[in-house]
């Protein structure tokens, strides 16, 4: 266990570094002088030749690329150019509203698709079955923009139960913070619940064809306590490590879904970014989910160990 | 068994298979499965629609008539006409041009990109292999979306650079796929007779193993158009595809929302036409991957 948590932690550095590599030749791309992309509208030289100076643009890039570490490495992921706010403070800001969104999500694609794999494995070739798998090849071909945009006008605009828009903290008013959060929740579970519902699927068939369950049910046990107590419990393990690497499908969509639902959150950061030309808003936005990926990966992996004896060396 | 009856056995059984190729049996079982038969039709129809468009669109996608603005569907316009009287019906025509050639050509820069680093990754192994590990993990480690929206902005906005940033953030699937397969073929026996009759690496590695991974990247670059098709219309959504007037499935919708009360039926078409293609795309790769797999003959 520990040589292997060891190397796994050995691999996390040069990972780290290619991240950050990545995420600091994304610079790289613009046309043109940065430092004239990064001044936008202005075009006073000394404006411009203090962006230069404060970015080390006049240095080799080597150089350059040692500075942006050391600010990085030291929590300085560098400033806003259109709100004049440090990078780090503005993504500390949205992210609370993310996490709610996410949770939510999660809960929904867990109750669907967790509950959907299994009734799908335990009743196979049979119309639950097909009529889940239906479910899932649905899921993963709807766009969720998509979806999103007919739930608002049958939801917001046709039936006028739940507001088309808007944010309302938890901890404010709860009953209008769910009510504006359960249609993007919902759009941005269903993917999710659809890839869970495959693999508990999978796994469930996998698990009820095993031995133990034979003897579970040899022994006579209730059918509903074979399923739940000891097919259940080793189905789900890899379920939850394989759902851990769906967070990147969870935050792609957290961008797209806020958009729509013009929710303040982390996705709607990073487009806003976009258009507005705040590039160091979108590295940092880049930089701060790689590093949680790679952070949950780890976790699902040490997890994974735990709950798992016969790995623990 | 006498020699004769092993010998006629074996005739037998190798008369048996010639009855049917491999590529002809994966096909036939292919066809038989409703869904992916279904999965074809639909990509065959969108492909036909997008390279004849100008022959089949009622109108002209990009021709604005301020008299019909935001017309619901009729006899003269199907699908209705969008906020500035464009009829919606040519413009989910056109639209499949650049949901279709987003989708291949992405997929296609992954394949370039990532097939010969999975090979090389595989078959030499050790710090190459490592390396390239990392890469990978560094490149799968930023959403999907999320660095094709970086790249995208940092390119600029247009198609091109969206199919750009698709295909590098599809390339470390092709990488992994492509390593685990070759990795896996590299130690059959076959191969170790390849290497003892002198042949040299490069062409080990391309006639004896790289063909058989062909199937595993087939069944992953038809699942993957379909992602690329989703990615598309999202970037294109946002603004950061296809740029306007020129029509796309994902730029009509970010329109449609801002008219959703007066005109939803600019919401529904290009909706159903990207549902349908990447239903139709993951049909198929679904298929294949049964129909591909030895171990279901």
């Amino acid at each position: 266990m520990l040589t292997f948590l060891g190397k796994r932690l050995l691999q996390l550095i040069p990972t780290l570094f290619f991240v950050s590599v990545i995420i600091f030749s994304l610079q790289q791309l613009l046309p043109g002088d940065p430092a004239l992309v990064m001044a936008g509208e202005e075009r006073d030289p000394e404006v411009i030749e203090q962006i230069r100076r404060q970015y080390h643009l006049d240095q080799p890039l080597p150089v350059q690329y040692v500075y942006w570490v050391k600010g990085v490495l030291s929590g300085d992921l560098g400033e806003s150019m259109r709100i004049k706010q440090p990078v780090l403070s503005l993504i500390r800001e949205k992210l609370p509203v993310t996490i709610q969104l996410a949770s939510l999500a999660i809960i929904i694609a867990l109750v669907i698709g967790v509950g959907a794999g299994i009734v799908s494995a335990v009743k196979k070739d049979s119309i639950w079955d097909y009529v889940a798998n239906g479910f899932a090849l649905w899921g993963i071909s709807t766009p969720n923009f998509w979806l999103g945009i007919m739930l608002i006008f049958l939801f917001s605009v046709k039936l006028g139960w739940l507001p088309a828009s808007g944010y309302v903290p938890l901890l404010e008013d709860w009953r209008v913070s769910f009510a504006s959060m359960i249609m993007p929740a919902f759009v941005l579970g269903n993917a999710i619940a659809a890839i869970l519902m495959r693999h508990t699927r999978s796994a469930m068939l996998q698990v009820l064809e095993s031995d133990y369950v034979r003897t579970a049910r040899a022994k006579g046990l209730l059918e509903r306590s074979v399923i739940l107590k000891h097919a259940m419990r080793n189905a789900l393990t890899p379920v939850i490590t394989l759902g851990a690497l769906e967070f990147g499908t969870l935050l792609s969509g957290a961008v797209l879904t806020e958009q729509i639902f013009t929710i303040p959150g982390f996705g709607k950061l990073i487009v806003d970014a976009v258009f507005n030309r705040d590039y160091a808003v979108v590295q940092g936005v880049v930089l701060v989910t790689a590093t949680t990926y790679i952070a949950l990966n780890l976790l699902a992996d040490m997890a994974y160990i735990l709950v798992n004896p016969r790995l623990r060396d | 068994m006498g020699d004769a009856a092993l010998i006629t056995g074996l005739a037998g059984a190798t008369e048996d298979e010639r009855v049917e190729t491999p590529t002809a049996r994966a096909t036939r079982r292919l066809l038989r499965r409703k869904g992916a038969a279904f999965g074809l039709f639909v990509i065959a129809l969108l492909v036909a629609l997008a390279l004849l468009a100008p022959l089949i669109s009622p109108y002209d996608p990009n021709l604005q008539t301020w008299s019909a603005v935001r017309k619901a569907p009729s006899a003269s316009h199907w699908f209705g006409t969008d906020d500035v009287g464009r009829d919606v019906l040519a413009r989910v025509i056109y639209g499949a041009r650049a949901s279709l050639l987003a989708g291949v050509i992405s997929v296609a820069i992954a394949l370039f990109v990532g097939v010969p680093i999975g090979v090389i990754s595989g078959y030499v192994g050790g710090f190459v292999d490592a390396l390239f590990g990392r890469i990978t993990d560094a490149v799968l480690a930023c959403p999907f979306l999320i660095l094709a929206i970086a790249l995208a902005a940092f390119l600029g906005p247009s198609l091109g650079n969206a199919m750009i940033a698709i295909g590098i953030t599809t390339t470390p699937i092709f990488i992994r796929l492509t390593r685990a397969q070759v990795m896996a073929v590299k130690v059959e026996d076959y191969v170790e007779a390849a290497r003892a009759v002198g042949n040299p690496h490069w062409r080990i590695a391309l006639v004896h193993i790289l063909p058989n991974t062909l199937p595993a990247l087939l069944v992953q670059a038809t699942l993957s158009i379909a992602a690329a098709i989703i990615a598309e219309a999202s970037l294109s959504f946002l603004g950061l595809g296809q740029q306007p007037p020129a029509p796309s499935w994902g730029s009509m919708l970010n329109s449609a929302q801002r008219f959703l009360v007066n005109a939803p039926w600019m919401a529904v078409w290009p909706g159903l036409a990207i549902f349908l293609a990447v239903l139709a795309f993951n049909l198929v790769g679904d298929g294949l991957r049964d129909a591909l797999d030895p171990r279901s003959r």
